[in-house]
């Protein structure tokens, strides 16, 4: 009984989880698609690193931690953009958003000399 | 700023009236500033001005090299340099091993004068860059402060940290080594953490990045801040401060840290792979899974929450254990679980003393002293823990932060008395704190009291009462300020502080607490008082304990100043007078030097990275001549190096670190036997010396001709006359001592042609006619060598 119970409530989660959700507004779900996005291809590369071996380190290194890397800075553009948080109200999402693809900017930089 | 709530005809004058006030103080924040930078350089000067502009103790001659090596060659042929000078024969990837940041620096100031036509030599652009970043030390100090409690706080703790003793012990004019940029590093990566963290901006959050990879080039210090910010997040998440701008403030840093410090070849793959970082990641991890938490928390209803809750947990920790599973499987496999030696011997004081007798030995390696805590941070050691209780008074995420600096910080200058360093400027930044509530709390209880003053009256209840009873209670002498015409700036600068804040603080109760006026007047004359104490302390040690290069000595007598310049005299004698490609042997504490000095290859150095190549030299300085002949004969060595203090009473000599040969050879070499050398348990060179050690190469070429200086063989530093007085020396021969006998250059003989008597094997046991001299070194057998 237990285990029926909680299988409801597991498909009563997913329902509400899945309501609140596309509540949200356009511009924060393109953000979220980013950031799976990105994580999806880090995992990609850790398989592949996985499978292949991981001889030349640096590149794999720098390959992973860019995908980290915007997604994590995306994440910050989510946090700065989202008009429900009240910290940042007064941050115009221009700015955040220069901020953003000034971290990037610097991030890659970084990427591209260490890829080797 | 609010304008209080009179008349519409007083609103523009007090309008105006604050805003001049206000930029007022501005104008006089920016003066004091310049003036605490100026104070900051001026008071490393004195070792320039009593000795002249010289480059001081060992590791900064290296670097000293490193730079010029740089300023001829430029970067790429230095990030490629392969030092075959060094470790002979294994020679020193310098580009790898070497943290290239106060180089670089360095680099780029001598290059950037010489191109706008400024000739300066590389050494006083080395000698000079210390005390230059020492200004910009107390600068970052000042904003790091701001942050915390405000320009008040900022000012006091700048004032103190330019001049607080420990700061000028590694960075006087002439001691040009990391710690001279790395702290003025270490200060400005925590002002733009605790910044992000205020302010929530990413900008910030990159620039907070970049400082880490200045630090990271600068100092092997670098872990500390890669293990105290992720201290500081988790604790922030423990007790309920988590907020978005913790996330913006810890992940880029954490990434993109982590990808700098992997670009500088000194560190490289560690920043992935050994146990200093993995609290970083750690903690990221953590972060990620609260953040996420409070994020579903945030769009679900409590009810489904719960759920949520329930699910995650059943499911999530089976995962989580087995994760932790490997991971634990994976850092046990390795015998220091993955940490390196040097930071195994912070966590475990006693580690280096059983397993590393290098890192045991040296003497910055050993823990302080207590009286060392007063010399060098002085009168901070008692405001400390006011200011600790003041960052408690509203506990804020800075403040937070600051308390957990000092704490960890001092922990860790309680194993290794060089992290004094690091603690000192937690101690400035608490005291400043400290300071400047105390002094606001007096300069408001005399305003309040005396008559005719504004009738502006503020509030400060709580927080003001328990700061001015623990500042009483710490003693009214604990109180200071810098000098004493800077008292009336700071003391308007935080006027203008106290106008803000009845527009933030809430109109209610407004209770008057203030000191009765005679005391809080005598209070602050006992301030300034112990200002005075500090400023004189601070001077006192920068001229008399500090500034001395250390090659070269001085002391004082009934007929005036003597300098011992011996180690610049050897050196030149070196440079001068033997070939470009002829190998010293010495205790590794004069590579740096020899290389720098005298261009001459050396078989080990200061970097000590190589313990089996050091224990060769020193069981050879501990062997008897004709094995230690062989030794260094097989190392290609023609001379050899020893420095003794006999003679003048130099106490840092070679016979005073011999036991350390002893201990570092024959954990290498197990024919050495420490107890073979001791008396009683004491090294001795006198008439109770052991047999051993009367044979041994380091007696012998220190004492050798010594009994021809004053006839009896006193040796000044140990106070006794010397064991074996008449020898000869059978395998060196001597090519130069020094003036004062402080440097001592043997060169080894060559291996004679002919060997008499060799094949006969039992003529050999005959002592000769060559040994029917005096008191010879014991052995009866024919030498081959004379």
């Amino acid at each position: 009984m237990g285990r029926a119970s909680s299988k409801e409530d597991a498909g009563a989660l997913f329902h509400s989880l899945r309501s609140a959700y596309a509540a949200t507004p356009l511009n924060l779900k393109i953000i979220d698609l980013y950031v799976g996005f990105s994580i999806f291809t880090a995992l990609i590369q850790v398989v592949y690193m996985a499978i292949v071996g991981s001889f030349p380190f640096n590149s794999f290194l720098s390959g992973v931690l860019s995908c980290v890397g915007t997604a994590v800075l995306a994440v910050c553009l989510r946090i700065q953009v989202n008009k429900e948080n009240k910290e940042f109200k007064d941050l115009p999402p221009e700015r955040a958003f220069a901020d953003f693809v000034l971290c990037n900017l610097v991030l890659h930089l970084v990427i591209m000399n260490f890829l080797g | 700023m609010a304008a209080p709530e009179t008349s519409t005809a007083a609103v523009p004058t007090l309008y105006t009236n604050n805003t001049l006030r206000n930029a007022f103080g501005g104008v006089l924040s920016f003066f004091i500033l310049l003036l605490i930078g100026v104070m900051a350089f001026s008071i490393r000067l004195f070792s320039v001005i009593k000795y002249e502009s010289v480059i001081h103790e060992f590791d900064p001659y290296f670097n000293y090299r490193v730079t010029q090596f740089l300023a001829k060659n430029g970067i790429y042929e230095f990030w490629n340099w392969f030092d075959d000078r060094t470790w002979y024969p294994l020679g020193r990837v310098i580009g790898g091993t070497v943290y290239p940041g106060l180089t670089l620096t360095a680099g780029t100031i001598w290059w950037l004068l010489n191109s706008l036509n400024i000739p300066l030599s590389v050494e006083t652009v080395c000698v000079f860059t210390a005390p230059i970043f020492s200004a910009f030390a107390s600068w970052a100090t000042f904003l790091l402060t701001k942050e915390v409690k405000g320009t008040g706080a900022g000012l006091t703790a700048a004032a103190l940290l330019a001049m607080v003793p420990s700061y000028i012990s590694r960075s006087v004019a002439g001691s040009y080594d990391n710690e001279a940029v790395a702290i003025f590093a270490l200060i400005f990566t925590f002002y733009l953490y605790i910044k992000t963290l205020n302010t929530g901006s990413l900008f910030y959050a990159t620039l907070n990045s970049i400082a880490y990879f200045y630090m990271v080039c600068s100092w092997g210090g670098y872990t500390f801040i890669i293990n105290l910010i992720p201290m500081h997040v988790l604790l922030c998440i423990v007790t309920g401060r988590f907020s978005s701008r913790l996330y913006i403030a810890y992940a880029p840093l954490v990434v993109l840290g982590t990808l700098l410090a992997a670009l500088v070849p000194v560190v490289g793959f560690n920043a992935v792979m050994t146990s200093e970082h993995f609290a970083s990641f750690l903690v990221f991890i953590i972060l990620h899974v609260v953040a996420f938490v409070y994020y579903i928390k945030g769009i679900l209803s409590p009810k489904m929450f719960k759920v949520a809750v329930t699910l995650v947990v059943s499911v999530g920790l089976a995962v989580c254990c087995a994760v932790i599973a490997v991971l634990i499987a994976l850092v046990a496999s390795s015998p220091t679980k993955g940490w390196s030696g040097r930071s195994l011997s912070l966590l475990d004081p006693t580690y280096a003393s059983k397993y590393i007798p290098i890192i045991a030995s040296v003497s910055e390696h050993q823990p302080p002293t207590w009286p060392s805590y007063f010399m060098d941070i002085n009168v901070l050691a008692f405001l400390v823990p006011a200011g600790i209780i003041a960052c408690f008074s509203p506990l804020s995420d800075s403040s937070s932060f600051v308390v957990l600096y000092i704490a960890t910080s001092v922990y860790f200058s309680g194993v290794m008395v060089r992290l004094m360093l690091v603690f000192a400027p937690a101690a400035c930044i608490t005291s400043g704190i400290a300071l400047s509530q105390s002094f606001d709390v007096f300069t408001r209880s005399i305003k309040f009291q005396l008559p005719g003053i504004s009738s502006n009256t503020e509030v400060d209840a709580a927080e003001t009462s328990s700061a001015t009873a623990e500042a009483q209670n710490d003693a009214v002498k604990t109180e200071k300020s810098e000098e004493t015409s800077k008292n009336r700036p700071s003391k308007k600068s935080k006027k203008k502080e106290k106008e803000e804040k009845p527009s933030t603080k809430a109109k209610a109760e407004k209770r008057l607490l203030a000191l009765p006026l005679d005391s809080s007047v005598i209070s602050l004359l006992l301030l300034i008082l112990l200002g005075a104490f500090y400023v004189v302390h601070c001077v006192w040690a920068a001229a008399e304990a500090y500034s001395a290069p250390s090659i070269v000595l001085t002391s004082r007598s009934h007929d005036g100043l003597h300098v011992f310049d011996d180690f610049r005299e050897a050196y030149g004698w070196l440079r001068h007078n033997t070939d470009v490609d002829d190998k010293v042997a010495s205790w590794w504490d004069y590579g740096y030097q020899t290389t720098a000095m005298a261009n001459r290859t050396v078989i080990v150095d200061n970097n000590t990275w190589n313990n089996t190549h050091i224990a060769t030299v020193g069981t050879a300085m501990s062997s008897p001549e004709k094995a230690a002949w062989e030794i260094f004969h097989s190392l290609d060595v023609k001379y050899v190096l020893v420095v003794f203090g006999g003679l003048v009473g130099y106490p840092s000599d070679d016979i005073n670190k011999f036991l350390w040969m002893v201990r570092i050879g024959g954990g290498v070499f197990p024919h050495i036997k420490e107890p073979d050398y001791l008396r009683d348990g004491q090294y001795r060179i006198d008439s109770q010396a052991t047999p051993t050690m009367l044979n041994c190469l380091m007696y012998k070429l220190s004492y050798y001709r010594f009994v021809e200086t004053d006839g009896k063989g006193f040796d000044r530093v140990r106070q006794t006359e010397i064991g074996k007085k008449h020898f000869k020396l059978t395998h060196f021969e001597e090519v130069f001592t020094t003036h004062h006998w402080m440097v001592r250059i043997y060169k080894l003989k060559p291996p004679k042609n002919r060997i008499r008597g060799k094949t006969k094997k039992s003529k050999s046991q005959k002592t000769s006619s060559t040994s029917s001299r005096g008191k010879r070194s014991g052995s009866g057998k024919k030498n081959p060598w004379q």
